[in-house]
């Protein structure tokens, strides 16, 4: 097995023997990058030099005795919405082609403290907008599996850099699926924790009130190991939670006793691939054998989850996307006339459809007239998703479900039908809709192409979801799939 | 559902300007993905309270004490246009 193809784990103990040095690694991965990338289009920016730099100082600690993180010297990929001082931070949009970040977002400054070595910022779905990361303004992403196929949104780069082994671990953000999806589609592991878990300080926003920072891993373990880093309160986002944040690597027990998992039956009803609802059929009698209490349950207003979600989170984002205007930072239209056309010009020319359409639509639910049949009737039908979560965790300690309702499709098949599109979330948005959280990981493989299976817990649980989704992976082979690209 | 007139409204909120393909396309656009949102009003929720935020916010207060800040030159750093200390922007009237 070559170095890029290894987990940080084991990268970790190969650096605690001496067996090989943090800059070996790194350049393996860079290496890697040449090779697959211009198939994969999985990075807007690679670092080379600056990835080095941290990586021989992690050598020189390594030397000197000096105690280091379990990811110290690893490479981690970014998704292009998390500011990184003075290196380009785009959105995937025209509208920040040029934006240097003069500070770091709160994750990036906890990554530099253990030294881990980011090694370059992923492509996404513009503003996170979109599930297949083909709405990037420079260049679609591919499924590094099938690379006609999508890669999955918005995390699209993340997922696909881990799958190709052109990073060890990645930092993706999750709106309405944007971790989860990308990780299901790419054959990787990719965990949204619980809303406020984690800062969102220098994350550029899209819906404040949905979106949620998470790790991606080539298996569980290393999801843990980027959760411990990740979590915990920052006093510069007013939404963080105060918690003890504990070490997520304690929950990997292989272990799932007594455990009571429901499957919620309107996630495996109508709309689902039949191939997909068998993997996730096999997974659930997997995880009974081992022990758990498996049976169906119900969450009755699945169904409104969509259009409630694809009203509310682009309500959020025609209001944080406002600040887009030309004046402070990124593109600026040339030659207006006056402010208003400025503004005008440099919003339309800088953003993309999908960004457009979602602030249109978000507006429109806004507007005077409307916000009480739109906006406020979405937020009601939010409580009555949440309430259903609620009364199904007071009976379940996991609920199982898949991650997208169909396979990896084919590039280009969605793009003009947006509907579609958004139909890809179904099984995903509940989640952020209640603040729950979750984790997608490989569930077997359909045609050549991955199966994500979700499971999601209740809030600040992670620990729980950690432990089923180890003890799954201990006991199938699906997380050592390759692609072979 | 949605008029043309509807969207030319909506993108003047927004501050878009929309190409004449642009109005088509997002008039039947909106008009589905709106229709299709019109299942929510099958459900009663005449005493469901809103949900907004997930977590119980309340205010967060801190200390008003001077802290680290960004420096001018830094914030300016990005600004397409620029004088002195300030973002210089078109005339406004």
């Amino acid at each position: 097995m070559k170095l890029y193809q290894k987990t940080a784990h084991r990268l970790h103990e190969m650096l605690l023997n001496k067996e090989v040095s943090s800059e070996e690694i790194t350049q393996s991965v860079l290496n890697r990058i040449s090779t697959v990338d211009e198939k994969v289009g999985a990075y807007v920016t690679v670092l080379g030099e600056n990835a080095l730099d941290t990586a021989r100082k992690v050598d020189r600690k390594i030397k000197d005795g000096t105690n280091i993180h379990p990811l110290a010297g690893i490479p981690i990929a970014i998704k292009d919405n998390m500011c990184t001082e003075g290196i380009r931070t785009t959105c995937s949009s025209r509208i920040l082609y040029n934006y240097m970040p003069p500070y770091n977002a709160t994750v990036i400054e906890r990554l530099g403290e253990v030294d881990a070595v980011m090694i370059g910022k992923t492509n996404m779905d513009e503003f996170a907008m979109g599930s297949s990361c083909e709405n990037s303004a420079f260049f679609p992403t591919c499924n590094p599996w099938s690379t006609d196929r999508v890669a999955g949104g918005s995390s699209g780069g993340s997922s696909a850099s881990v799958a190709a082994d052109e990073a060890i671990v990645a930092l993706g953000s999750d709106t309405g699926g944007s971790i989860r999806l990308p990780a299901a589609y790419c054959g990787v592991v990719g965990m949204k924790p619980t809303y406020g878990a984690v800062s969102r300080y220098g994350l550029i926003a899209f819906a404040s009130s949905l979106d949620q920072i998470g790790p991606f891993g080539k298996d569980v373990t290393d999801c843990a190991l980027l959760m411990n880093v990740i979590c915990g309160h920052d006093p510069m986002d007013s939404t963080s939670v105060k918690f003890d944040v504990p070490d997520y690597t304690t929950f990997l027990a292989n272990n799932v006793k007594g455990l009571k998992i429901g499957i919620p039956k309107e996630y495996m009803g109508e709309g689902i691939d039949a191939e997909i609802k068998n993997s996730i059929q096999e997974a659930a009698e997997k995880l009974a054998s081992l022990g758990a209490e498996v049976e169906e349950t119900g969450l009755p207003h699945t169904k409104h989850g969509l259009s409630a979600y694809y009203l509310i989170a682009p309500a959020e984002a025609s209001s944080n996307l406002a600040r887009y205007d030309g004046v402070r930072y990124g593109y600026r239209a040339q030659d207006p006339e006056d402010m208003i056309e400025m503004f005008k010009k440099t919003r339309s020319e800088g953003f993309g459809p999908e960004v457009k359409r979602r602030i249109m639509l978000g507006t429109y639910a806004l507007s005077a007239g409307y916000y009480d049949a739109y906006y406020n009737k979405a937020l009601k039908v939010r409580t009555l998703i949440k309430q259903d979560f609620d009364s199904a965790f007071e009976k379940y300690d996991v609920l199982l479900s898949p991650t997208s309702p169909i396979p990896p499709f084919k590039r280009g098949e969605k793009v003009d039908d947006p509907l579609q599109m958004y139909m890809v979330d179904i099984c995903t948005l509940a989640v952020n809709l209640a603040g729950i959280p979750a984790i997608s990981l490989p569930a077997g493989m359909v045609n050549g192409l991955p199966v994500g299976l979700q499971l999601m817990g209740k809030p600040f649980d992670e620990g729980t979801l950690l432990r089923a989704a180890y003890t799954f992976e201990q006991n199938t082979v699906h997380h050592e799939n390759k692609p072979s690209i | 559902m949605i008029k043309k007139s509807d969207v030319e409204h909506v993108a003047l909120l927004a501050r878009l300007e929309l190409s004449e393909e642009e109005k088509e396309l997002y008039t039947k656009q909106l008009s589905d993905i709106l229709e299709h949102a019109q299942t929510l009003n099958k459900l009663d929720t005449e005493n469901v309270p809103p949900t907004a935020h997930v977590l119980p916010l309340k205010n967060v207060f801190r200390e008003d004490e001077v802290g680290d800040h960004l420096d001018p030159e830094k914030a300016l750093s990005n600004a397409p246009d620029k004088e002195e200390s300030f973002f210089r922007v078109p005339k406004i009237v």
